[in-house]
């Protein structure tokens, strides 16, 4: 079975379309923020992969599949941000420095937090980056001397945690305003949060989709300065 | 022949984008420069809107699914993540909150500003 396992291209993908796709039907039925369909689906793969010993790498052989797509579907959320370009065009000012606000308070928020908790240099590079998308934020890592893996980690955690209690947050911060939504999603959980800005609503995905690569942007310059505060 | 056309431009973009990854010296993802790419092609015209709209919304669609490998992956990194583990939690809850609450209220307060001008 193990062994049937080990070479199949299918199993992965298709065990993690169910996983979310069980997310889907749970969130319908009991309307709960923490029934989050993509929350739900990391869970039921870990637990199916736990429960029959499977390891990652034979799950990550169909997964990887999955996560090839990525780009592809990253370079297609420009399509959106086409359609909303004269609301973008009209709302510029806004849009930079909402991004801006929100990068520079990531970097300070991990530089006094990280401070708090006594973290050496090593640990608080590695945390800088958590705001901006996977592959930028490994690079910055990099550069910085972090250890890229835990990068990676926190900045799914992040991901997640954006997607699971931006409702939340948008209703005891009063964020009502469809650009504030998509830039606060984009900004602080990149395209995991843009997943779920596109289930709001048009406006807040492109503007989301737009926040991944401007805060992108920002962090990787501003983590190059705050790397020299700790 | 719809989605030929469809699937070949936006992956030739991806590969555009792979390309200035491998030249540029910046830790910038193929995937962002794709993007950017692509809305330069839209804007200017090089790509109109319906030779890539249909395949675009299915790609956006069965996004979130595509971050569930990633996800998993959490698993292998455990023993590393292990002994931080609590701090790391907490700084990540919290400024995931503040930062997202900061930039949506900071484009709430311009955006409500440039109207009464």
């Amino acid at each position: 079975m193990n062994t049937f396992l080990e070479n199949s291209l299918f199993f992965g993908a298709i065990i993690s379309l169910l996983g979310y796709e069980l997310g889907l039907i749970l969130k319908k039925k009991f309307k709960m923020a923490i029934l989050n369909p993509l929350l739900i689906g990391v869970i039921a793969v870990i637990a199916v992969l736990v429960l029959f010993d499977i390891d990652y790498d034979t799950y990550n052989k169909g997964g990887q599949y999955i996560s090839y797509l990525l780009t592809p579907a990253t370079v297609c959320l420009a399509v959106p941000l086409y359609e909303q370009l004269t609301l973008l065009k009209n709302n510029w000012k806004a849009v930079l420095a909402g991004i801006l606000s929100g990068s520079l308070t990531s970097l300070v928020g991990v530089f006094v937090l990280a401070k708090l908790f006594h973290f050496s240099h090593e640990q608080y590079v590695t945390m800088l980056p958590k705001s901006i998308t996977t592959a930028i934020g490994m690079g910055v890592s990099e550069e910085l001397g972090g250890i890229v893996t835990i990068t990676v980690a926190v900045i799914i955690i992040t991901g997640i945690l954006g997607n699971v209690t931006a409702d939340f947050i948008f209703r005891i911060f009063h964020i009502k305003d469809p650009i504030a939504k998509g830039l606060a999603l984009g900004t602080s959980a990149h395209a995991i949060g843009t997943a779920k800005a596109m289930e709001i609503g048009p406006v807040e995905g492109a503007m989301s989709s737009l926040s991944i690569a401007v805060a992108g942007l920002f962090t990787v310059i501003g983590a190059s300065i705050f790397a020299d505060f700790m | 022949m719809k989605f030929i056309q469809q699937l070949s431009i936006i992956l030739f973009i991806s590969f555009l984008g792979e390309g200035l990854n491998w030249i540029l010296p910046l830790p910038i993802p193929a995937s962002v420069y794709g993007l950017i790419l692509m809305l330069i092609a839209l804007q200017f015209h090089i790509v109109q809107l319906e030779q890539v709209q249909d395949t675009a919304r299915f790609f956006i669609e069965i996004m979130p699914v595509m971050f569930i490998p990633a996800g998993v992956g959490l698993l292998n990194s455990w023993s590393v993540l292990q002994p931080i583990c609590i701090p790391v939690i907490l700084i990540t809850l919290l400024t995931t909150i503040i930062v997202m609450g900061v930039t949506g209220q900071v484009t709430q307060l311009m955006i409500k500003k440039g109207k009464k001008k």
